[in-house]
């Protein structure tokens, strides 16, 4: 149709690394639906070679990281990585989950746009990503 | 950029094909551009549709065909997959919960496997409107083998039989007795049936009755087929379990099977599917062309009054349909 909306936006969720607590990522991916969203969910335990794949072929605007294991520090700054050597690196990535105050600065050296602490509303996420999403055209 | 996105693509970049798949998704001037230059190296892929309830296992048995096709032990060699899965978009925000890749994630770091998820956005029938055109860019890019996943279905979302060559309608084994076999629609268009989670009880006699149910009328057949009436298709049932992977070796040399007799078919030039296919992909782009003419500027205007004359009874919709294109294929128009 001519008169389409604006394509929606894409989203990535993904859960690097072994911890299985997957219900934020879930509550997230079902609020960012109701935002009016595309959001691509992954499930469990994700390589960073996986999610830097299914960015790749999804063509997605946004990765958004839920990780609780505390192993923050080594898979996200690898994933990160991963999508710069892809040439993916107008992809806005952030992160949630439990994240230390004190590693935040670390994260976002490393190319994680924005960490979303405990408490954050999905109202919030959403206007963030809207904010600052790229949208590349090709 | 001295080469375009479509080049690329062709070969095998799987950036380039990524980024093309958001052009025609999305329907610019660009996707729109790139499938003209795409489609005549398209044409060569098996094209299978796989449909069925919410919860059959479509998305499980998608990965475990995948798996069976890349195999270093398969006859011929492993070869590239491509797939599409289609999930529903919301009606009300526009937003989607793309879950498929959940169970298709084992193949997220082969390069020779490309998976992508596609909202439904707006259009019926289990399938988005551009995931036709997406299968034509897959199979430019030199995929031989295309898997398209629909949104789970009901009883009557039938669409991905007008694009696919082969289509398998995966059915759970507790998914309801002999009348459910009997009834119109999903079941009709199968070319397999395929009853998955046979490590389920009660997956053998789901079999036997959908069988029983599906291959009754071969002298309906032929009485049909005497008098010239549409002949029912008579669908292959198997068992599968996408889970333990029993049964899949099998259903892939089927799909195989099929798709050797559909090219020498076609190399006598009757290709059934793919006519479809161009029927299907003809009428949608025709319908879209229509729209977009009647609410261009020199015609918005009296598409808007005409709609305004139905609303109130003052005008039929066929009159209103007939005024509005002899409006549009008037002389005075033509000229322009």
């Amino acid at each position: 149709m001519t008169d389409a909306p604006a394509r929606p936006i894409k989203v990535l969720i993904a859960k690097p690394g072994l911890d299985g607590h997957d219900r934020g990522a879930k509550v997230l991916a079902r609020g960012l639906r109701d935002e009016g969203f595309e959001v691509i969910y992954t499930g469990l335990r994700q390589s960073p070679e996986m999610i830097v794949s299914a960015a790749l072929q999804e063509d997605v605007d946004v990765v958004g990281l839920s990780i609780l294991s505390g192993a923050h520090m080594t898979l996200l700054p690898k994933i990160t990585a991963g999508l710069r050597e892809q040439g993916l690196d107008d992809i806005l990535v952030t992160a949630g989950g439990i994240i230390p105050d004190d590693d935040i600065p670390a994260l976002e050296q490393a190319g994680v746009a924005r960490v979303f602490g405990p408490g954050t509303t999905i109202r919030e996420v959403g206007d963030y990503i809207r904010a600052n999403v790229h949208r590349h055209e090709e | 950029m001295t080469q375009t996105l479509s080049e690329r693509a062709r070969s095998g970049d799987r950036r380039a094909l990524a980024r093309l798949l958001t052009q025609v998704e999305n329907r610019t001037a660009k996707g729109e551009e790139a499938l003209r230059a795409l489609y005549p190296h398209a044409g060569r892929a098996h094209i299978v549709g796989i449909t069925g309830a919410p919860g059959s296992g479509k998305s499980t048995l998608v990965a475990a065909l995948v798996s069976e096709a890349r195999k270093p032990d398969a006859p011929g060699g492993p070869r590239p997959v491509a797939v599409i899965a289609v999930d529903p978009s919301s009606p009300i925000t526009g937003g989607a919960i793309l879950g498929d890749r959940v169970r298709m994630q084992i193949h997220a770091s082969d390069r020779d496997v490309f998976i992508r998820s596609m909202a439904s956005r707006g259009h019926g029938g289990g399938l988005a409107a551009a995931t036709v055109a997406a299968a034509a860019v897959m199979d430019a890019s030199g995929f031989p083998l295309i898997l398209i996943e629909t949104v789970g279905t009901g009883q009557s979302e039938v669409e991905v039989a007008a694009i696919a060559d082969t289509t398998l309608v995966v059915q759970a084994p507790e998914m309801g007795d002999e009348v459910q076999a009997i009834k119109a629609g999903l079941l009709e268009v199968a070319d397999i049936v395929v009853v998955n989670k046979s490590d389920r009880p009660g997956a053998d006699r789901a079999a036997a009755q959908l069988r029983a149910m599906l291959t009754v009328g071969a002298q309906h057949d032929r009485a049909a087929a005497a008098a010239g009436r549409p002949l029912p298709k008579r669908p292959d049932v198997m068992l599968a379990s996408a889970m333990t992977g029993a049964g899949v070796p099998g259903l892939l040399k089927a799909l195989d099977t099929r798709n050797e007799a559909r090219l020498a078919a076609a190399a006598h030039g009757s290709d059934a599917a793919a006519l479809k296919r161009a029927e299907a992909q003809l009428s949608g782009i025709l319908a879209e062309r229509l729209r977009a003419r009647l609410n261009d500027d020199t015609h918005r205007a009296a598409t808007q009054q005409t709609l305004r004359r139905i609303a109130t009874h003052e005008l039929d919709p066929y009159t209103g349909a007939d005024d509005l294109l002899s409006a549009l294929s008037s002389p005075e128009q033509r000229k322009s």
